[in-house]
């Protein structure tokens, strides 16, 4: 095989999995603003169930989850799992468990805000909405952007999971060249990939970080 | 007419009583500074009357309206509906401003009239413009809070309240966290408020201010209000604690 189709065959994967990076971003963001509400909800039960989500999902590995999330529908419904799925089953795993991270991330930006900016909207006749969306969640978003950048980088490097499922993303994809080829010169070039999407992550997360700084 | 009328109001925390029976009624016009000693209760007064915390005895009304009741032992509030018509009169300046980090100086004084209150924008923003010209503060409408100083940043807020047009204006000690040549230029914006008979209540430290500006001054001690009185009556005829108080300040 020739450099030329090793970097064709590694660029299929490539698109894999920033299919599934994207994907994941696109549900889990909002998904664990959603479960942190729950989590910093006065109602009992809410809060204790996405306690308890938010810890089984940080305290178990992403690939039992994502075999548990896949093999799920037969064993607890009957339904009969097609091919077709092997892909959803993956984002989905990846925004259940995302969604728990980001969860705490937001939770942790919430309430380090000062009580007086509630206090001062309160005064100012904002209602509970208007506060959280217009006062408390532009200057949460800025607090937890390099938590976010963290999970973010993470997640590029946990897409290679998704094997387990034999969705061939681009870790995969190296392998099964590296495996056939006898050389390990494929693992090195997903490396790299790996290597500059992160580049492009950080990048962009700098460019966010630039742009809410002008306030402090 | 009664802008303001607080009567037998009690509040606890945890086992403390830290607001004991106090009732104050104020009028239209009238400028009450309430002076006292810390921790006795004066902002927690101010937090009741603003309703940022809820009262546990007594009854509140602002313009005749009633805010909150007693019922039974317990204190009733009004149906959210009207609370949020009463709170439109009245609102409040803190020790240390809580601007909104992330608007500007003009979006910190507009966006509440635009959002809160509905005004259109452009009048909104006329409205603010004026506010900040009246207030010295033009040529800073385009910049953010961190970029002022103390004393800009409190007359921001100052504008903030105003902006929506309250008929009362509550300030907790709305000096205290600035600079003594600071505290200068938000004490003239006050007094100049007074002059356009803006009803004030005020927290403050300030003596001197507070003797020259009040219509009344309350001296509030342990929960209750130990004496009141215009500033001649107080200054004039202290009772002993008043006098040990304003000893303090003139030592
Ligand atoms: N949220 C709260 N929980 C418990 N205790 C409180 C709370 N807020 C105030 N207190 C207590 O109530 C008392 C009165 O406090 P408050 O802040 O009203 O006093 P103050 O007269 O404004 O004092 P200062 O001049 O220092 O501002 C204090 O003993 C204070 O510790
Ligand atoms: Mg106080």
């Amino acid at each position: 095989m020739d450099f030329g189709m090793m970097v064709a065959q590694l660029g299929e994967g490539m698109v894999v999995t920033a299919e599934i990076f994207f994907l994941t971003l696109l549900f889990s963001l909002p998904l664990g603003l959603v479960i942190c509400f729950g989590r910093m909800s006065g109602h009992f039960l809410l809060r204790t169930l996405s306690k308890i989500y938010i810890s089984v999902m940080r305290g178990t590995p992403l690939m039992l989850q994502l075999i548990v999330v896949y093999f799920s529908p037969y064993y607890v419904f009957g339904i009969k799992i097609s091919a077709a799925y092997r892909f959803t089953a993956v984002i989905l795993a990846f925004a259940l468990n995302y969604a728990a991270y980001f969860a705490e991330i937001y939770r942790g930006g919430i309430e380090s805000m000062p009580v007086g900016q509630y206090e001062a909207a309160q005064v100012l006749g904002y209602n509970r909405t208007q506060t959280f969306f217009r006062i408390i969640l532009p200057q949460v978003v800025k607090r937890i952007l390099p938590s976010v950048t963290n999970e973010t980088i993470t997640l590029v490097k946990d897409t290679s999971l998704a094997f387990v499922l034999a969705v061939v993303e681009m870790f995969t994809a190296a392998k099964q060249i590296a495996a056939k080829e006898t050389t390990i010169l494929p693992l090195m070039a997903a490396g790299v990939f790996y290597y500059l999407f992160n580049l492009a992550v950080a990048a962009f997360m700098e460019y966010l970080e630039k742009k809410m700084s002008y306030y402090r | 007419m009664k802008y303001l009328e607080i009567e037998h109001l009690k509040k606890t925390f945890d086992n403390l009583q830290v607001l004991k029976d106090i009732s104050l009624s104020v009028e239209e016009g009238e400028v009450v500074s309430i002076i006292g000693p810390s921790g006795s209760g004066k902002s927690t007064l101010l937090r009741c009357a603003t309703m940022l915390e809820r009262m546990d005895g007594g009854s509140l009304s602002y313009l005749g309206e009633r805010a909150a009741w007693e019922e039974n032992g317990t204190c009733v509030y009004a149906p959210k509906s009207e609370l949020k018509r009463i709170r439109k009169s009245y609102g409040l300046v803190f020790q240390s401003f809580h601007l909104f980090p992330h608007f500007s100086v003009l979006k910190n004084v507009m966006d509440a009239p635009v959002n809160v209150d509905h005004v259109p924008k452009a009048e909104a923003r006329l409205r603010a413009e004026k506010l900040l010209g009246q207030l010295g503060l033009a040529d800073k409408k385009d910049a953010y809070p961190h970029q002022l100083s103390g004393g800009q940043q409190q007359r921001v807020s100052i504008a903030r309240a105003l902006a929506l047009q309250p008929r009362i204006l509550f300030f907790d000690e709305p000096t205290s966290a600035l600079d003594p040549e600071l505290t200068g230029e938000v004490l003239k914006v006050i007094r100049e408020l007074a002059r356009e008979h803006m009803t004030m209540i005020i927290v403050t430290h300030e003596m001197q201010f507070a003797r020259e500006l009040s219509d009344r001054i309350i001296f509030m001690e342990d929960g209750v209000i130990r004496q009141q009185g215009t500033p001649q009556e107080l200054f004039g005829n202290p009772d002993e604690r008043v006098r040990e108080f304003i000893g303090k300040f003139q030592a």
